[in-house]
């Protein structure tokens, strides 16, 4: 019996992998060869999906990207023996995209079935849980305080610091929140962990539970990932029965229970107080900050709000220590990002490195260029509410505060790539028009300004006075950017300015014109 | 538009609400289990779901006009969702949505005269490194070109 392995993650399934595994049934039992096919997690080298492995006595040794057509010269080459093939990688492990990264959350990734609660016992799962279990509370918030763990979903803020907060508090019931409505464009590491490694967010949110005195927890996962949401419940149902999650968490007399809440497609339900108004039932609205969440959040109660990622890197740190985490990274960003290199580029996947890695090293050396071939003009980093960064700021360190100091943001390490045939004035209305589409409707900022920024981009095309509509447009990205009650309008500003500062030909206009207005 | 619900609509309805009646924030649960059976929130059961969740029936209506994913009329029988956000924009999601609808003959959040097709826009189906994303009813289909995209659509036209 020969063991392969074909991932079950959505973006290997929308690359063909189920026709793949037909595939390689059929050609098996055509020539009478056993094999047993695991559907495993991507490694998040997606331009090699549907990437099948061979466990031989070397290790696991990949091909792709394989379509059902290629099946039956992979059998002809001996591939089940890690034959020579066109789409041969050798050793999984030495493919140097891999091989050059710093998993640490993403470490079972593609390695472990995401449902098997043995291969993720057997790799590492539940350290961090039984080391929670056996400590006191505030000892637990103190490590992901010393870890300098920060929010991944985009705003960089303390988890520890929340977590301080919501253990402080007095209440009959408090909440974990998991905030799994990844609806940026260029990000897929939230649905690839819930997808690929469900049990690490599990074990997150169960620590969180334990350390702030919370014992139920929502993961709110948005409609558009519906393998994420069937993972998700499988393995909440397969943990609680197995001991990690109910009444008794491990032996430790502490309750704690997930449940999942699939959210409806509304964008800046992302954004944490709309997404608690939709977990009570209602119109995802945002709400006016104080309170916080942290002191009086999900139903009025202390709630603590992180995002998936956030939650996926506790168990790590509560395993190995707040000490190993801060190892890695740079200033005040420590640990690692999961960045993901997205949009025309040659090789877009998944690529979790510790802070202060470049943009250039992202984009050349491991993304290898553009897909079309075609020089790079623009990257949007952090998501669509993320500055459009120009070539030469591509060497800054990837760190919170450097990026920051730019008038961009690192975000959650979302990177979508544009090459020149991107007209950056169209791209800068459709960050408008998103959010004029988007708006919850509840300050005028965001909901007036972006279909006036819609109109006065339109004008800087057309009309004859250029310069004084550029200086409105700057007028109200100011408005938005201050005025704005959540990040919604608040950051729209951030790739429309980018655009229009960087790349002002796109907009009709000379350098001087721009800056001068 | 507003004749009355089917009996075993109503009575489909009915039983939904029990599930989720004492569910604390249990309307959007509800919605959903609503649409997952239906394919649609059909109009005549907002009053009911108000009186169920003991709402007002501009709460119910509120909610579901607020959210994308909920539908007021029922969808084609296959509903193609083509992504529009900037990873996909990246690498040609225009040329296929505006190629969607010329081949489906209806624009967004409309549904193709015999009603074969729904065409949607969605803002990111997290396949932003393989794009752009197509998914059409439960498939997802990464890397789609105009010439892939015609013969799944064709394929699914020309089933009964």
């Amino acid at each position: 019996m020969i063991t392969l392995y074909v991932p079950c993650d959505s973006a290997a399934l929308a690359a063909g992998a189920d026709d793949v595994v037909d595939a390689l049934h059929q050609h098996a039992d055509k020539r009478g060869v056993a094999i047993d096919v695991q559907r495993n997690s991507s490694r998040g080298l997606f331009w090699l999906e549907p990437l099948v492995e061979v466990l031989t006595p070397q290790g696991r040794v990949a091909y792709g990207p394989v379509s059902a057509d290629d099946v039956a010269s992979l059998f002809e080459a001996g591939f089940l023996n890690g034959g020579a093939h066109a789409l041969a990688l050798g050793l999984t492990d030495q493919i140097p995209y891999l091989a050059k990264q710093q998993r640490l959350t993403f470490a079972r990734m593609g390695i472990t079935r995401p449902l098997s609660l043995d291969d993720y016992a057997a790799h590492g799962g539940w350290v961090g849980l039984k080391n929670a279990v056996a400590m006191d509370p505030a000892a637990v918030v103190q490590q992901v305080l010393d870890s300098g763990l920060r929010g991944r979903g985009g705003a960089a803020f303390p988890a520890g610091i929340k977590w301080r907060t919501v253990l402080g508090t007095t209440s009959a019931q408090k909440y974990v929140v998991c905030n799994a409505d990844e609806g940026d464009s260029g990000t897929f590491s939230d649905r690839m962990t819930m997808e690929g490694d469900p049990y690490m967010l599990i074990e997150g949110m169960a620590i969180a539970g334990l350390a702030v005195g919370a014992t139920l927890g929502y993961i709110y996962i948005r409609s558009e990932y519906p393998h994420a949401i069937a993972t998700m419940n499988t393995a909440i149902a397969l943990a609680e029965s197995a001991g990690f999650l109910g009444d008794n968490v491990l032996g430790s007399g502490k309750a704690f229970r997930i449940e999942v809440r699939k959210a409806a497609g509304a964008y800046v339900c992302g954004e944490e107080t709309a997404m608690l108004e939709s977990i009570e039932g209602k119109r995802g609205i945002v709400r006016a900050k104080p309170p916080l969440p942290a002191l009086q959040g999900l139903f009025g109660q202390p709630t603590v709000i992180n995002n998936v990622i956030t939650l996926a890197s506790v168990p790590i740190i509560m395993a190995k220590g707040a000490g190993f985490y801060k190892d890695f990274g740079m200033g005040r960003s420590t640990g690692t990002l999961p960045f993901q290199i997205t949009g025309n580029v040659l090789q877009g996947g998944l690529v979790e490195r510790a802070f202060g890695l470049s943009l250039r090293e992202l984009l050349f050396d491991f993304g290898g260029g553009s897909r079309s071939g075609r020089p790079i003009k623009a990257v949007q980093v952090g998501g669509p509410l993320g500055a459009y960064v120009p070539e030469s700021q591509w060497d800054v360190p990837l760190d919170y505060e450097a990026y920051a100091a730019m008038g961009a943001v690192v975000g959650h390490g979302g990177i979508v790539v544009h090459d020149d045939t991107a007209n950056m004035a169209s791209l800068a209305r459709y960050a408008m028009e998103f959010c004029a589409l988007e708006s919850c409707g509840k300050c005028t900022p965001c909901r007036i300004g972006s279909t006036r920024g819609m109109e006065t981009i339109d004008r800087i095309g057309t009309a004859a006075n250029k310069e004084q509509q550029v200086h409105l447009l700057r007028d109200l990205c100011d408005t938005m950017l201050h005025g704005s009650l959540c990040a919604m309008g608040g950051m729209t500003p951030y790739p429309v300015l980018s655009a229009l500062n960087h790349y002002p030909a796109d907009f009709g206009l000379e350098a001087k014109a721009v800056s001068s207005a | 538009m507003n004749k009355p619900l089917a009996s075993p609509e109503l009575l489909l309805v009915r039983q939904l609400l029990t599930n989720h009646q004492s569910q604390p924030g249990g309307l959007l649960p509800l919605l959903h289990a609503v649409q997952d059976a239906l394919g649609f929130i059909p109009a005549n059961a907002v009053p009911l779901i108000a009186e169920g969740m003991n709402l007002s029936r501009a709460e119910v209506h509120g909610v579901i006009t607020y959210y994308h994913f909920f539908r007021s009329t029922p969808p084609g029988q296959h509903v193609v969702q083509v992504c529009r956000a900037e990873a996909c924009r990246a690498c040609g999601s225009e040329e296929l949505w505006a190629q969607a609808q010329s081949l489906l003959g209806c624009g967004a959040h409309e549904t193709s005269a015999d009603g074969k097709f729904s065409l949607e826009p969605v803002y990111c189906l997290g396949l932003c490194a393989s794009s752009p994303a197509v998914q059409i009813d439960d498939k997802l289909h990464a890397r789609m070109t105009e010439a892939k995209f015609s013969a799944v659509v064709a394929k699914l036209g020309s089933a009964a």
